[in-house]
């Protein structure tokens, strides 16, 4: 026991922390995409474990091609909306249901990635492309600033679209399609739509990632949906600690501290000598954890088994009123 | 202003659960008719402003908005043409969105949704005059999520949406039949005065003979999926409910089905 906190150095949990921040802005780019879909548009959208890979994939291998990186990472995005909109097509002019349809892009992409990359993972040789999210410890203050300003940068772009006349319909189709198409909303075309921006942002990170780890790998996707969940999750609990009515960007800034709180207790955890391997069984368990408390919550406050309790006393005393009268 | 032109519908055809619901049904709307129809449960009242509405496509016949054929056109395109409440209050408004929101999402019916902003603070200052209108108090409530309104009020908004783009059409799906009666009365009297107002064409299915006598200068009833009475001018001032039901009796040779359209 003692040799094991011997081992928990303060100096190497504060060392691992800008990493983890850096890391989980980076996923809570991914995580507004997963926002997009899951809360906005009320689709449960499982392509991104697929278009996670894909953005990483294309922008290393364009790397390697001599792109520019940061041109790399536009056409990250644009191949994340690409996956996107198949998906979107599949759930709508297919009739596919959304979760079926995501699963189904999901695991063509992971063929896709593979035929992208060659093999199964393919990486760039840092010392010779300098990458501006780079994890070089030297720089990772620089890097960390600049995840943030392009987190900033999407939050801003996603406020102002879901503002407009286009991004009131897509809300409005998430909230309720039947009425939507009664204002003369094309349902189906929202939802391609926002299925096709959600993805380009996953792939975007996806990119992001890429570049910051040096290689992208075919299975660097695996399990992004529930991390993605993860970060909304617990941004919507952070952010519920300041307050009821958030204003739509705050609540948008929370869902990237969630990516990050979600990183810091990765790093922590893995501080205390966790084995790396039970991550994303951990990272499930909290999600699940983290889904269950409003429902639990709201069935606590109105549970047959407090009806019964309550049903008890109120007995009771009717018969003491009975006797009474008696 | 509307023309329905042999109309059929059948559901689930060469199933066990085949429902022939509408079995060609005719008819014609001047300008500014306002016709209630009523009918049996399984009349074919909500199928028919379903196919108007173009919530599916028609098996046969064609219909006709201002003499333009319209019977190819999907849903969100009509919509162009066309105001609607439902008979649940849910399905009327967007409940996780203010009701500002949910009016400026209306105020654009019919036309391509661009990147402009989604409502102005001009909008915001018009619909605040139209709130006003239906006593409700809903102005003072402009950024309050529709979802926590009462489903009169709901129905009340959601007609105020139906027509703030002036539609060629109204068509009013039972709009009152979830509400408790005084609500129901209060929100058929902004109908009234909605469809006045606007010089408005309306179809309005109701459950209630009462209310089909009492609103609007036409009556059809429905019965088996058919227009079997169709009453307008004089004869419609003078209807009464125990007249319906003879007529209804004579040309169904059935007896009418529904107590809760005889009883409320």
């Amino acid at each position: 026991m003692a040799a094991y906190f011997s081992k928990l150095t303060l100096v190497s949990l504060l060392n691992a922390c800008p990493g983890g921040v850096a890391s989980g802005l980076i996923w809570g780019i991914m995580a507004l995409g997963v926002y997009l879909t899951f809360r906005v548009l009320d689709l449960a959208d499982l392509t991104v474990d697929g278009s996670f890979a894909t953005g990483g994939a294309v922008c290393i291998m364009m790397v390697l091609g001599g792109v520019n990186p940061q041109l790399a990472l536009i056409v990250s995005f644009l191949a994340g909306v690409v996956a996107g909109i198949i998906t979107g097509v599949l759930h709508t002019t297919l009739g596919i249901p959304a979760i079926l349809a995501g699963i189904l892009t999901q695991i063509s992409l992971y063929s896709i990635n593979l035929n992208i990359m060659g093999k199964a993972n393919q990486a760039v040789n840092v010392n010779q492309v300098s990458f501006y999210f780079t994890s070089n410890a030297k720089v990772l203050g620089r890097t960390i600033l600049l995840v943030a300003v392009v987190a900033a940068v999407v939050i801003a772009a996603l406020y102002w679209y879901l503002g407009t006349e286009q991004g009131s319909a897509i809300r409005a189709t998430g909230t309720n399609p039947n009425m939507s198409r009664a204002q003369g909303i094309n349902t189906e075309g929202m939802k391609i739509i926002g299925l096709a921006l959600s993805n380009g942002l996953v792939a975007l990170s996806g990119g992001i990632l890429s570049q910051y780890q040096g290689f992208a790998d075919v299975n660097m996707g695996r399990g992004a949906i529930v991390i993605g969940l993860a970060a909304v999750i617990i941004g919507e609990v952070l952010g519920s600690l300041f307050g009821k009515r958030l204003n739509f960007a705050l609540r948008l800034m929370f869902v990237v501290l969630g990516g990050v709180a979600y990183y810091i207790v990765y790093v922590f955890v893995l501080w205390l000598k966790f084995p790396a391997d039970d991550m994303k069984l951990l990272t499930a368990i909290v999600v699940a954890a983290f889904l269950a408390v409003p429902y639990l919550k709201s069935k606590s406050a109105s549970s047959f088994a407090r009806a019964a309790k309550v049903s008890e006393a109120a007995i009771a005393d009717y018969k003491k009123e009975d006797d009474h009268n008696a | 202003m509307l023309d329905i032109i042999n109309v059929r519908k059948t559901f689930n055809p060469g199933t066990i659960n085949e429902k022939k619901a509408l079995q060609g049904v005719n008819l014609h709307l001047e300008p500014g008719d306002f016709c209630t129809i009523i009918g049996g449960n399984g009349a074919g009242k909500s199928t028919t402003l379903n196919a108007v509405a173009g919530v599916w496509p028609v098996d046969e016949g064609a219909i006709l908005i201002d003499g333009k054929n319209i019977t190819g056109v999907p849903e969100h395109q009509r919509a162009a043409y066309l105001g609607r409440v439902f008979q649940d209050p849910m399905t009327g408004t967007a409940a996780s969105m203010e009701i500002a929101e949910n009016m400026a999402l209306a105020a654009r019916r019919g036309e391509r949704r661009t990147l402009r902003w989604g409502i102005t603070r001009k909008e915001k200052e018009a619909y605040q005059e139209k709130l006003k209108m239906l006593g409700l108090g809903l102005e003072d409530r402009m950024t309050t999520k529709v979802g926590l309104l009462s489903g009169g009020q709901r129905q009340a908004l959601t007609l105020l949406m139906a027509t703030l783009k002036h539609p060629k059409l109204l068509l009013l799906d039972e709009h009152t039949a979830a509400l408790d009666p005084k609500t129901a009365a209060k929100v058929l009297e902004v109908t009234d005065t909605i469809i006045r107002e606007n010089n408005l064409t309306a179809l309005m299915v109701t459950h209630n003979m009462k209310d089909a006598i009492a609103h609007g200068n036409r009556l059809i009833m429905m019965h088996e999926g058919r227009i079997i009475l169709n009453i307008s001018g004089e004869a419609k001032k003078k209807l009464t409910v125990a007249e319906l039901l003879e007529q209804f009796e004579l040309v169904s040779g059935e007896e009418f089905a529904s107590d809760k359209a005889i009883l409320a």
